[in-house]
């Protein structure tokens, strides 16, 4: 383990103290506690990065909630899509107790200074997608979003047990979906093939960087923000997936997946970095529209959210009157 | 406690969160376990296009608020357009539901939302036209919102159905916060800034010709003894005191034409209903016979 950094100021050393020894013994650090600054920064960068996520991840989706196919299906999806806008609302409250505030991150989201999760910049194709994302999308973040609700930050922890539990639900639709279309049409269960075949290497990759290349690991995990390497979470990811694909009867596109005896775990092969890479720059099928449509809804409510703030500065006007 | 625990625990089939969802999205027949028997003094044909009206009303609108998701202003508009799609769509699943159990056809909610064209649809062209921009999409849910609670309110005492009663009794309630929300907003940007007061205006006007269609009877509801003309003094003057109330002007303007004495209850749209249709029932189409 590295040692934390913290630089408690001179007067008073015993908050690094305190801090250090809540930190370690897995109690929660609350908004008002002191912290180092480094370790409220990293959360602000990762509670607002994932807020992004939720409130981008609404589009793919949201592709396909005018066009689903049955009238319980777009009720499904759009609970869902609601759902998402919930947990963007809950995390940029948990970043607001850290000090900064709504309208400045998603500023900083359209003017591309803060990231969202890379897998939103790829397209959703046909029908299936609404359910691939569901099982692998959903349940890789589930993956990574679990541990979080040990997270060493409270309020952060604390929204992650009701995200958590949606996520687990959507995923469960998801995966309740495929089964359908697998036992539907030809047409069907090759729209289910396709979707797999264009998410499983983008959800692998949703876990992040190989360890060796996670400069930022070992300190989250000193801090216990995170619990896991990004590899030993993809290696869950994995051994949680294999079976269920092929419960459901689809072909995960690696020929080097093999299921590895002494490990007691399944082997995949090398997710194509430099195709990530390239999305994660901004070259991704969608990384523009993405920001484009956030940006829109944004500059176009601008004249509403100034109505309301007008609106409300004049009843408190009027009230003082009284 | 160790998080493959966790993991196991929220991915287990857990069947009482299913009422935690919205309403509609957790079982597939929304009017199982309700007694479907029609009253013996009941015409079928007249039941069923009743609820073909409401029916089609609910699921036209619905689609339309579902196009503000990720457009929306704000996150907490985006959660309230959402939840109230969500509950129109659920209406309209239980009336469409009802309307091909009365008629005897047995058609499905499905049936009747992806397979008929156009000119079968029964809905006022009020829920239909186009969104515009936020201030047109409020002062559009604020009529239909305030005559519709109006209309289920009467609907869920005096309807000869029992179960378009119950719809309905369930239905005013999430409309009565339709109604709140519209009004909400039509306060805030009827009394906000001079620009918001201009776009709140300019959409009441727009819509205000579409008004009258929620009260011009078709002569099926009127043979289930139920009269939407009654609705019109009491929605007028409602709608009369929440606009003053937000500083605006009631809109002097005439009801938008019929063309041969027809409007949408007898299946003549305006052009918006066609591309409207065409998106919602795209994928459907292109998989006849599929289950979904």
């Amino acid at each position: 383990m590295v040692p934390v950094q913290t630089e408690a100021p001179a007067e008073a050393p015993e908050l690094a103290e305190r801090f250090e020894a809540v930190v370690a013994a897995e109690q929660r650090i609350e908004p008002r506690d002191w912290m180092p600054e480094a370790y409220r920064a990293t959360l602000v960068r990762q509670i607002a990065q994932h807020a992004h996520s939720e409130i981008i991840g609404m589009q793919p989706e949201g592709n396909w909630l005018t066009r689903a196919p049955s009238l319980r299906r777009k009720a499904i999806l759009l609970a869902k899509a609601q759902d998402e806008a919930g947990h963007g609302l809950y995390l940029y409250a948990a970043a607001e107790t850290l000090g900064v505030d709504r309208a400045d991150l998603t500023e900083r989201l359209i003017s591309g200074r803060q990231k969202y999760s890379s897998i939103f910049n790829y397209p959703t194709l046909n029908y299936a997608d609404v359910g691939v994302i569901g099982w692998l999308v959903d349940g890789a973040a589930i993956c990574n979003q679990v541990p979080l609700c040990r997270c060493s930050y409270g309020p952060y922890a604390r929204a992650m047990v009701r995200i958590c539990k949606e996520e687990s639900f959507h995923q469960r639709q998801g995966y309740e979906l495929l089964m359908t279309l697998m036992r539907g049409t030809e047409a069907q269960r090759r729209m289910v093939q396709d979707a797999v075949d264009r998410w499983w290497w983008p959800s692998l990759m949703m876990f992040g960087p190989s360890d060796g290349d996670s400069p930022n690991t070992a300190r989250s995990m000193a801090w216990r923000i995170k619990r896991h390497t990004n590899d030993e979470l993809r290696q869950r990811f994995v051994d949680m997936t294999v079976p269920q694909a092929e419960h459901l009867g689809v072909t995960l596109p690696d020929p080097e997946l093999r299921w590895n005896e002494e490990r007691g775990s399944w082997d995949f092969g090398e997710p194509d970095w430099t195709e990530l890479q390239q999305v994660i720059k901004g070259n991704g099928p969608c990384n523009t529209q993405r920001i484009s449509v956030r940006k829109a809804a944004h500059e176009n409510g601008a004249w509403v959210r100034e109505a309301a703030a007008e609106y409300a500065r004049k009843q408190k006007e009027r009230e003082h009157d009284v | 406690m160790t998080d493959d625990h966790v993991y196991l625990t929220l991915a287990q089939g857990d069947h009482e969160a299913e009422a935690r969802w919205a309403y509609g999205t957790g079982f597939a027949d929304p009017l199982l376990g309700v007694d479907t028997a029609l009253a013996p003094d009941v015409d079928g044909a007249d039941l069923s296009r009743y609820c073909l009206m409401l029916g089609d009303d609910a699921l036209v609108l619905a689609q339309r608020l579902i196009e503000w998701c990720t457009h929306a202003p704000e996150l907490e508009e985006e959660v309230a357009l959402a939840n109230l799609g969500l509950d129109l769509l659920g209406q309209a699943r239980m009336l469409l539901t009802r309307a091909g159990q009365a008629d005897g056809s047995g058609r499905t909610e499905d049936d009747f939302a992806y397979w008929r064209g156009e000119h079968e649809f029964h809905n006022v062209r009020l829920v239909e036209v186009e969104n515009g921009d936020f201030a047109h999409s409020i002062a559009r849910l604020l009529l239909f919102a305030t005559a519709r609670l109006a209309l289920y309110t009467e609907v869920a005492e005096r309807a000869p159905d029992q179960v378009l009663r119950a719809v309905a009794a369930r239905g005013a309630k999430e409309l009565a916060y339709h109604q709140e929300y519209a009004a909400g907003w039509l306060l805030r940007l009827g009394d906000g800034t001079a620009y918001s007061a201009e776009r709140m205006q300019a959409g009441l006007d727009a819509v205000w010709p579409l008004l009258d269609e929620l009260f011009t009877a078709h002569e099926a509801e009127l043979r289930l003894g139920l009269d939407p003309a009654e609705l019109r003094e009491p929605v007028l003057t409602e709608l009369t005191a929440l606009i003053e109330r937000a500083t605006l002007t009631v809109p002097q303007l005439p009801p938008l034409a019929r063309v041969g004495g027809r409007a949408g209850r007898e299946g003549v749209h305006t052009e918006a209903l066609g591309r409207l249709l065409a998106e919602l029932q795209a994928v459907a189409r292109e998989h006849p016979g599929a289950t979904w």
